[in-house]
């Protein structure tokens, strides 16, 4: 039997007195497409932060690849692991930010080979390599030596997909990725998604793109304040939701 | 499709015509006010009591420029200890550990909230508190012996120049958008790896100005160290009016070399902000 390679259980996380996660469980399998969509403040963004490690969970627990985040059990007790242990561990995942988040002092060609070199310590040569092997897999080729800010919105997120993809995860994270973008960039960037989908990479997308969900995802989870409300097939979900919730979400989105 | 209605009458076409040069009456007379008030200047000095043939005398003279070496020598070292310290204060006071961010916090309150003067004094005469140093059993000196003029200079200077420093480059980080930290995480990095590689870079483009500024107040501020016998500018400018009592000539001789090296230091400040903006639309290839 395969195993899950997200498994979150019973996590919570709040803010102060706001509880940006109440006890959410869900299971995400390997070569799956979820699509995440709920209103702002329901938890989802924050969920995928957990996933990665930019936020730490207050209670519950989350494992990738079988390895608990975060934390270690010894003695019956959980200890927090150092930021060196975490940091390996965000390895196996890639994030792609709303606001692209490229750095701006590099070029395009040296945000995606930043990772493989400084942190992962790899050959230059091959890295280069497998850096233009991936602007040429989102379309930018031509765009190896320019800085992001000569790129448009679209070039920079696409840039951004392929600088998560070097680091080789397993896991692609996406908040939001096309929420920044000029309405004329956003198929541009989800055909990149889609592409990658297709190519069997297990991927969470938190996005408001519901065509893109009815398209690619095989699985999509509606959220609403903290918890997930109703999950499953994107076409039911979709199409004909069970919970009022989601319907009343539904009709307010399309 | 409609067509457009037809044009209102009475708005004439300007197309063709010269916008005409304004006169600035008060420009012209307010620059030739100036340049009489110049004039005056120059003149009460060419009458006043200086003898200029000692300002050019002593312009090259060989312990003036051995003066301006020290001095510039005690500037770049100095602030080299101020930056080191700075970078390092800051990135104290931004981390997540409560010690090491009171620690950073108390360094700058000591030595931003006394006078230079006074801290180098302190060193020059810390002899007097600890008559010998060292490591005991190891080795160990009189303090007269190792706090040199040159040395206590340096650690006055510098470690004040850290506490200010310090601020300028925690202005800096501080001004690096979060998200720059989040990505450089979400690529694995750790704090300071994504601080050396990704915020530090960033930074200087915003701390180069300020820090511009520091090193010019470096330059003059080595003159203090005149107080504890260090051979810089002004305390070699000094040393000569006492044999020759040409008190204001040598002053202009001193005015002057530091007016030479501050002048000299804004074109390469210029090139440092170049060198550091790079990705930014201003300078984008």
């Amino acid at each position: 039997m395969t195993k899950p390679l997200v498994a979150i259980r019973s996590v919570a996380k709040n803010f102060g007195e706001f509880q940006a996660l109440k006890s959410v469980t869900l299971d995400v399998w390997p070569g799956e497409v979820m699509c995440l969509i709920g209103a702002s403040g329901s938890g989802k963004t924050t969920l995928l932060r957990c996933i990665n490690q930019l936020a730490a969970i207050d209670s519950g627990g989350i494992w990738l690849d079988g390895e608990l985040l975060g934390v270690r059990e010894q003695g019956g007790r959980l200890h927090r692991l150092t930021e060196r242990e975490i940091g390996r561990q965000r390895l196996k995942t890639g994030m792609v930010f709303q606001r692209f988040n490229l750095f701006p002092h590099k070029t395009a060609l040296e945000n995606i080979t930043e990772g493989p070199l400084q942190v992962q310590g790899r050959k230059s040569d091959e890295v280069r390599a497998e850096a233009i092997e991936l602007l040429r897999r989102v379309g930018l080729s031509a765009k190896a030596d320019s800085y992001p800010a000569q790129l448009s919105g679209g070039q920079q997120q696409r840039v951004a997909i392929a600088r998560a993809l070097a680091m080789k995860p397993m896991l692609m994270l996406f908040d939001e990725p096309t929420s920044a973008l000029d309405p004329e960039l956003v198929g541009e960037v989800l055909a990149v998604m889609k592409e990658l989908a297709r190519s069997g990479m297990t991927m969470m997308v938190v996005t408001h793109e519901l065509g893109f969900a009815r398209e690619v995802a095989d699985r999509v989870v509606y959220m609403d304040q903290g918890a997930i409300i109703e999950q499953g097939r994107a076409s039911d979900v979709l199409g004909a939701p069970r919970e009022e919730r989601t319907r009343a979400f539904l009709s307010a989105v399309i | 499709m409609k067509s457009a209605p037809a044009l209102a009458e009475g708005f004439p076409d300007l197309s063709g015509m010269r916008i005409a040069r304004e006169p600035h009456w008060f420009r012209w007379l307010s620059a030739a006010l100036i340049v009489l008030v110049l004039a005056l200047i120059v003149r009460a000095f060419a009458g006043g009591q200086i003898e200029w043939s000692y300002v050019s005398r002593f312009l090259t003279a060989k312990v003036i420029l051995e003066g301006i070496v020290n001095t510039m020598v005690m500037a770049v070292l100095a602030m080299a200890l101020g930056i080191f310290l700075g970078v390092v204060v800051a990135i104290m006071r931004l981390s997540p550990n409560p010690v090491l961010k009171t620690v950073a916090a108390g360094y700058t309150w000591l030595f931003r909230g006394t006078p230079l003067i006074l801290q180098l004094l302190l060193w020059f005469n810390l002899a007097l508190v600890f008559p010998t140093i060292g490591i005991p059993g190891l080795w160990s000196a009189r303090a007269v012996d190792v706090m040199t003029p040159f040395l206590a200079a340096l650690l006055g200077l510098g470690i004040n120049q850290g506490a200010y420093t310090s601020e300028v480059m925690r202005a800096g980080m501080l001004s690096v958008d979060i998200g720059q930290y989040e990505a450089a995480q979400a690529i694995g990095m750790g704090r300071l790896r994504a601080l050396r590689r990704i915020v530090l870079p960033q930074a200087m483009r915003v701390v180069i100005p300020p820090l511009g500024n520091e090193f010019i107040g470096m330059v003059k501020a080595t003159s203090l160290a005149s107080v504890i016998q260090y051979p810089e500018l002004l305390h070699n400018a000094e040393n000569i009016y006492y044999a020759n009592s040409r008190v204001i000539e040598l002053l202009i001789v001193a005015g002057l070399w530091y007016l030479l090296v501050v002048s000299i230091l804004t074109p390469l400040q210029m090139l440092l902000e170049r060198r550091f903006a790079r990705g930014t639309l201003q300078f984008a290839r």
